[in-house]
């Protein structure tokens, strides 16, 4: 019996790990974060940075791009698991990997990769021109940093969704059916409320990212758009002001609590997270 | 049938949206001129040249060994505590549950600059070190939700059946528990190794200034434009990739008719 007991002691190592890793690395932050680089007595004046209009502006754009991308992410990645299950594909893993794959490709690079692309003179708009179309003017806008955000964080929305789609029981959906509801009802009553667990991971995992992404504004953005991300490298890599970096950063946090009270509030079983 | 269609097509869309970017870069990495905006013929020079470009080759050889090192340390860490958190009670299992999910959920951005305060504030000091240690913490996270899983799907009465039968709790454990987590095991330690070579944020913050990986590498090179070894390089990595999940993807098909068969 002695021996069963020990069993939770298996985890100590990994305990103390996640302690020096993980909590007390969160404390620095908090601990530069109040406290004034001058004199390291305690102060708001790091959090209070966020209110200066440059910040501000910075903010409210990340919040905004981010949000949209993560609506546009929604609206490709549902349908695309709906589909996968209505068509019933035998490798619908190999599908999935095939989706995961071009993660082995570097993100740096295939977000390079859309410089290429979208261009004044890139591939999007030659194929524009051999059409007789005008032009389009998206590199070094708001609309290149969606593009790229939707990129690399798609994965992220369609692994979680598909996930629990392809979990719901045909039973359940066929039983909506015979009972009367048509084919939108059924998405909309049945299998909508199955899948929000899916939908609140897959939200989460493309908000977070895309809120406080510095790589995605850095290649696509020229240097002319600064994002929240931006604003906070710049004052570790550039300006060497650790406090008003981390000021910034417990803003963002805020609202990454929010997202992990969300996915806490949905994600009982932790089956979700399981799908990464 | 015409919805069949549709639905095809919007896979196919899915899919072309996806590996655009990846058939540019590998595009480029045939491409002779220097520069990114030009096509200038054809031309295989860059794929020999890389092996001769020695700061390419030695960002490679670092973000191999921090993969492999920090898949290995995470999958062992991982697993240990997957297993012991798995019969932990309520409370201290939901708090380190929650702990887990902390470097998951949060920000890369947040998670590296906590990590390089931490390493400068107790004098570890930025580099190699730091790396390894911030990449074997945010991949533990991912080797725990692959094993946690499998572990509520296996009965605690085979393991117990073990011990009354004589095993000692390790032989048991390698007899009879590791053989049933395995595929998570494995996925979790396949997911760390691939999140560590695509990690560029948290490496960014805890590198200092000696250490590149290929990410790294790459970001210091957006401005002056990329060195097409570079192209090259992913290119190939990715072919690999492929190759392997190709053979994989047969190797389970094959074994799956082999099975059936039996049945």
């Amino acid at each position: 019996m002695k021996n069963r007991n020990k069993m939770p002691l298996l985890a100590a190592p990994y305990g103390v790990w996640s302690v020096a890793f993980i909590v007390i690395p969160l404390i620095m932050i908090l601990y530069y974060g109040f406290t004034s680089k001058a004199d390291g007595s305690f102060t708001f004046e790091n959090i209070a940075l966020i209110a200066k209009s440059d910040n501000l502006k910075a903010l409210g754009l990340s919040v905004v791009l981010s949000l949209i991308s993560t609506v546009i992410c929604l609206l490709i990645a549902y349908p695309l698991a709906l589909i996968l299950k209505a068509l019933k594909f035998k490798g619908s893993s190999f599908l999935i990997m095939i989706i995961i794959l071009p993660m082995w490709m570097n993100s740096l690079l295939r977000t390079i990769a859309w410089q290429n692309i979208l261009e004044n003179t890139g591939i999007l708009n030659n194929i524009l021109t051999f059409f007789g179309l005008p032009k389009a003017h998206i590199i070094n806008t708001n609309k290149a940093i969606i593009i790229g955000m939707v990129y690399d964080f798609l994965p992220f929305m369609i692994l979680p969704i598909n996930n629990v789609i392809q979990k719901i029981d045909d039973d359940v959906i066929n039983a909506a059916r015979d009972l009367g509801a048509n084919y939108f009802q059924t998405i909309i009553r049945v299998i909508l409320p199955l899948s929000l667990p899916g939908v609140i991971s897959g939200i989460t995992m493309v908000f977070v990212p895309a809120l406080t992404t510095f790589v995605i504004s850095t290649i696509l953005g020229g240097s002319k758009i600064l994002l929240i991300g931006n604003v906070i490298e710049q004052y570790f890599q550039y300006i060497y002001n650790w406090n008003a970096g981390s000021g910034l950063s417990l803003v963002l946090m805020v609202f990454i609590f929010i997202s992990m009270a969300l996915v806490n509030k949905y994600d009982k079983e932790d089956e979700v997270s399981a799908a990464f | 049938m015409a919805k069949r269609f549709f639905m095809k097509l919007y896979v196919a869309l899915v899919v072309i949206f996806l590996y655009a970017p990846i058939a540019v870069l590998i595009v480029l990495s045939f491409n002779a001129s220097k520069s990114r905006a030009k096509w200038g013929g054809f031309t295989t020079d860059w794929y020999t040249r890389l092996f001769s470009n020695a700061g390419i080759m030695d960002a490679f050889k670092n973000t191999i060994i921090i993969a492999l090192i920090s898949a290995v340390v995470a999958t062992i860490l991982g697993t240990a505590a997957s297993i012991g958190m798995n019969r932990m009670k309520r409370l201290p299992k939901t708090v380190m549950l929650g702990i887990t999910n902390i470097p998951m959920l949060n920000a890369d951005i947040v998670t590296g600059i906590s990590l390089m305060l931490l390493f400068i504030a107790f004098k570890i000091g930025l580099g190699f070190k730091a790396v390894l240690i911030s990449h074997i913490t945010f991949n533990i996270p991912y080797v725990i939700l692959s094993v946690m899983p499998k572990l509520r799907q296996t009965s605690r009465a085979r393991y117990e059946a073990a011990l009354d039968l004589g095993a000692k709790p390790a032989y048991a454990f390698f007899k009879v528990v590791l053989p049933d987590i395995m595929p998570g095991v494995i996925s979790g330690f396949i997911l760390a190794f691939t999140m560590s070579i695509d990690d560029f944020i948290i490496t960014y913050f805890t590198r200092g200034t000696q250490v590149d990986t290929l990410s790294t590498k790459i970001y210091s090179e957006v401005r002056k434009g990329i060195k097409p070894e570079m192209y090259a390089l992913s290119t190939l990595l990715f072919v690999t990739v492929l190759v392997l999940l190709v053979i994989v993807n047969r190797r389970n098909a094959y074994l799956e008719e082999k099975q059936k068969k039996k049945i």
